[in-house]
């Protein structure tokens, strides 16, 4: 290398000249990069500060007032904490029941709809980009836009939010469960094939088993994720804690105390699954495969 | 191991197998059972309203233009979806409805109904004629013997529906509609002189209004359609994109510092590493929806209050990921950078940043695109963005059209940034994360 350069006449200041210039420009881009982001962060800020009701400096005063309220009228009415907590808490199973029925039906759809957009396993190859659009669409979707629709039409209740949770967790796994099986061995399908087995038979069989692991793993994490939007569309109207946590937020002061038992209910339900997901999903990827 | 034993053995993991395959599709099974009768799905068809469903699908594609006689002063109005926006000026009329002393509006395929001075009469093909005349007593029609299902007839209304269009008479008014595909004056209301021309002519053609260039003043009424709304609906969408945005780097910005706080090898103090990451559980625990109301409270609604409450819940998840990115880096860059003689700062830009950026724009870019979705349902609970109008739209449970288009917008805004997310992923990663 260093003949190279000491042959090409010249030289190292050459060399150095051109890294510096090399250099320079890349602080230029970075420069620019960071100006044009803390600009946007900049005029964003303003512009929503702008926009919403209440001002930013005002309201970054007044942001534990309502946490204050709402615990001090719990801690007057510290007795009648646990009657709250068992009163509320068929509606916390319901939320819950909402996220884990959605993530079982949305894994079921996901792993049919994954198998079938998976280049190489597919039942018909052609339809690849059909399957794969759907499920594009089906993600897109925010889940309130759907569960709005369907309680207009189906009336309030579990059943839009389950619906509408299914319908965009179809898309996410699908997307992620055809990620994992472009990684499955295609060995086991293919023997499967040549003793005849049929579609169904060689994934059953060839594809399933290898790929479980990981789908239980972004299974739970979807689960997760599930009981966080159903209570959020609780609050909308579809039933569970979030209804709950509407209607005692809608009365407003005299009922905090009952808000402030939805919030530890909601709250530890969060925590609960969230530990227990990650613990399994740990045991899953790590202690599954050996 | 004895032959028996290992038989034994393999027997065993047979039944356990067994019992595993058989057994949690019988669970689930069990636990949808369960969920039938929970969520009271039986009941469900009882509940459900369909007459609902079939207006909301049939205005999703198609409008209605009413043309409405009262019937105490005679006069005439036309005005599409009943709205007064939409209204025709008097005296005007589409082409179908033909103004006089007799009112003829010709519905399609020789459905013809006439608004006479006492009444109205109505052509059915294949049925015959119906008059019907309101009067103090009530609504007298010529219908006797059997009435067919697509008229329904009391004593104080007459409803017929065919498939040209649909027909009410009641003592105080008589009303025909008829329904047009489409999303009606999509583009222009009815009091925009730019109303029924074309591309072609606004682009090329003589000049419409004389006040204003044919393409200003065809953007102005467009922009300022008093029934879409467009101008508000774009903004709405923007708004709900900032709150991501906001959102999102702020939380990274915030979370960024306290993540190093949080790893092990950069912090040894026990104490303070454990105390932000029971702060990024919290913050996570209690959820945006909590966080949403919480915030609500203090900032009231709008986009600043959506921004705040995804930069806190997402404090707690980027500070997660982020600190874990943290742990996994390669302490041999960092010493090399050390071995020059670099300061502290110096060692973590120079050393960790590099290392870590791929990991934390691609989650950042990642949560972008999961918080535009976020933003229309926090701004569906504070009130902001595109969430905003279109819980509003629902709620008058008219305008289907106005939440199809809604919905329409917001499936594209997601998909955009979606691809965008994507786009800038592999732009600034270059090429090292393939397929991620």
């Amino acid at each position: 290398m260093a003949e190279l350069t000491a042959s090409a006449g010249s030289g190292v200041p050459h060399i150095r000249e051109h890294y510096m210039d090399l250099i320079r420009r890349k602080r230029m881009y970075g420069g620019l990069t960071l100006a044009i982001f803390t600009l946007l962060m900049v005029s964003g800020f303003v512009l929503a500060d702008s926009r919403n009701a209440g001002g930013f400096w005002d309201g970054i005063l007044n942001v534990f007032d309502f946490p204050h309220q709402v615990l001090s009228e719990a801690w007057e009415k510290i007795d009648l904490l646990p009657a709250h907590l068992v009163h509320f808490f068929p509606a916390l199973i319901e939320t819950i029941n909402i996220a884990a029925v959605s993530t079982l039906i949305g894994a079921m759809l996901g792993l049919v709809l994954s198998l079938l957009s998976t280049r190489g396993l597919a039942r018909f190859p052609r339809l690849i980009p059909l399957f794969r659009r759907s499920m594009d669409i089906m993600r897109a979707i925010p889940e309130i836009v759907i569960a709005l629709v369907l309680i207009f039409v189906l009336g309030g209740g579990p059943v839009p939010a389950m619906i509408a949770i299914a319908l965009h967790t179809t898309g996410a796994l699908g997307k992620l469960f055809s990620e994992v099986n472009e990684n499955a061995s295609l060995k086991p399908v293919e023997g499967l094939q040549s003793v005849g087995a049929t579609w169904f038979q060689r994934m059953w069989l060839g594809v399933i088993p290898q790929v479980a692991p990981n789908y239980l793993s972004y299974a739970l994490l979807r689960f997760e994720i599930n009981i966080r939007a159903s209570a959020i569309l609780g609050f909308v109207g579809a039933g569970g804690i979030g209804y709950e946590l509407k209607n005692a937020m809608s009365w407003g002061q005299g009922k905090f105390d009952e808000a402030a038992a939805i919030f530890i209910l909601l709250f530890g339900a969060i925590v609960l699954f969230d530990q227990l997901s990650s613990y399994y999903r740990h045991r899953l990827t790590s202690g599954g495969a050996a | 191991m004895s032959i028996a034993a290992l038989k034994a053995q393999a027997d065993q993991q047979f039944r356990y197998k067994r019992l595993v395959n058989f057994g949690m599709p019988a669970v689930i099974l069990a636990y949808l059972v369960y969920i039938f009768f929970a969520f009271d799905i039986p009941g469900l068809a009882e509940r459900a309203r369909m007459d609902n469903a079939r207006t909301l699908v049939a205005d999703s594609y198609s409008y209605k233009t009413h043309v409405t006689r009262d019937n105490r002063s005679g006069d005439v109005s036309i005005a599409i979806e009943g709205e007064r926006k939409g209204r025709y000026a008097p005296g005007t009329s589409p082409a179908w409805v033909a103004l006089g002393a007799e009112t003829v509006i010709d519905l399609r395929d020789g459905h013809q109904v006439i608004f006479t001075n006492t009444g109205m009469r109505y052509d059915v093909p294949g049925y015959g004629l119906i008059t019907a005349e309101p009067g103090t007593r009530g609504v007298q029609t010529n219908i006797t013997g059997d009435v067919p299902d697509w008229i329904n007839l009391s004593k104080n209304r007459l409803a017929i529906t065919t498939a040209a269009g649909r027909v009410s008479v009641t003592r105080n008014r008589t009303e025909v509609f008829r329904y047009f595909a489409g999303w009606e004056l999509f583009f222009f209301t009815l009091d925009s002189p730019y109303f029924g021309h074309g591309v072609t002519d606004i682009l090329f053609g003589a000049q419409i209004d004389p006040v204003r260039s044919n393409i200003t003043g065809a953007w102005q009424d467009f922009w300022g359609n008093g029934m879409w709304r467009h101008a508000d609906v774009a903004w709405a969408i923007f708004e709900t994109i900032l709150m991501a945005f906001l959102g999102t780097m702020g939380a990274a910005l915030v979370a960024l510092p306290l993540a190093f706080i949080a790893a092990r090898n950069f912090t040894p103090m026990r104490t303070a590493r454990f105390g932000i990451r029971r702060v990024f559980d919290f913050l996570r625990g209690v959820d945006g929806l909590i966080w949403t109301i919480v915030l609500s409270r203090a900032f009231g609604p709008g986009p600043m209050t959506g921004a705040l409450a995804i930069l806190v819940t997402d404090t707690g998840s980027f500070g997660k990921m982020f600190s874990e990115a943290l742990e996994n880096v390669d302490d041999k860059q960092i010493e090399g950078v050390q071995s020059t003689g670099a300061r502290p700062m110096q060692r973590y830009r120079f050393g960790v940043i590099p290392q870590i950026t791929p990991v934390l724009l691609s989650q950042i870019l990642y949560y972008l695109e999961s918080n535009t979705r976020s933003a229309t349902i926090i701004g569906a609970i504070t009130g902001g963005g595109i969430g905003l109008l279109l819980t509003q739209a629902i709620i008058t449970q008219k305008d289907w059209e106005e939440v199809s288009y809604y919905i329409v917008l917001i499936i594209l805004m997601v998909m955009v940034m979606d691809w965008l997310s994507g786009w800038l992923r592999r732009r600034l990663i270059q090429g090292d994360e393939s397929g991620h």
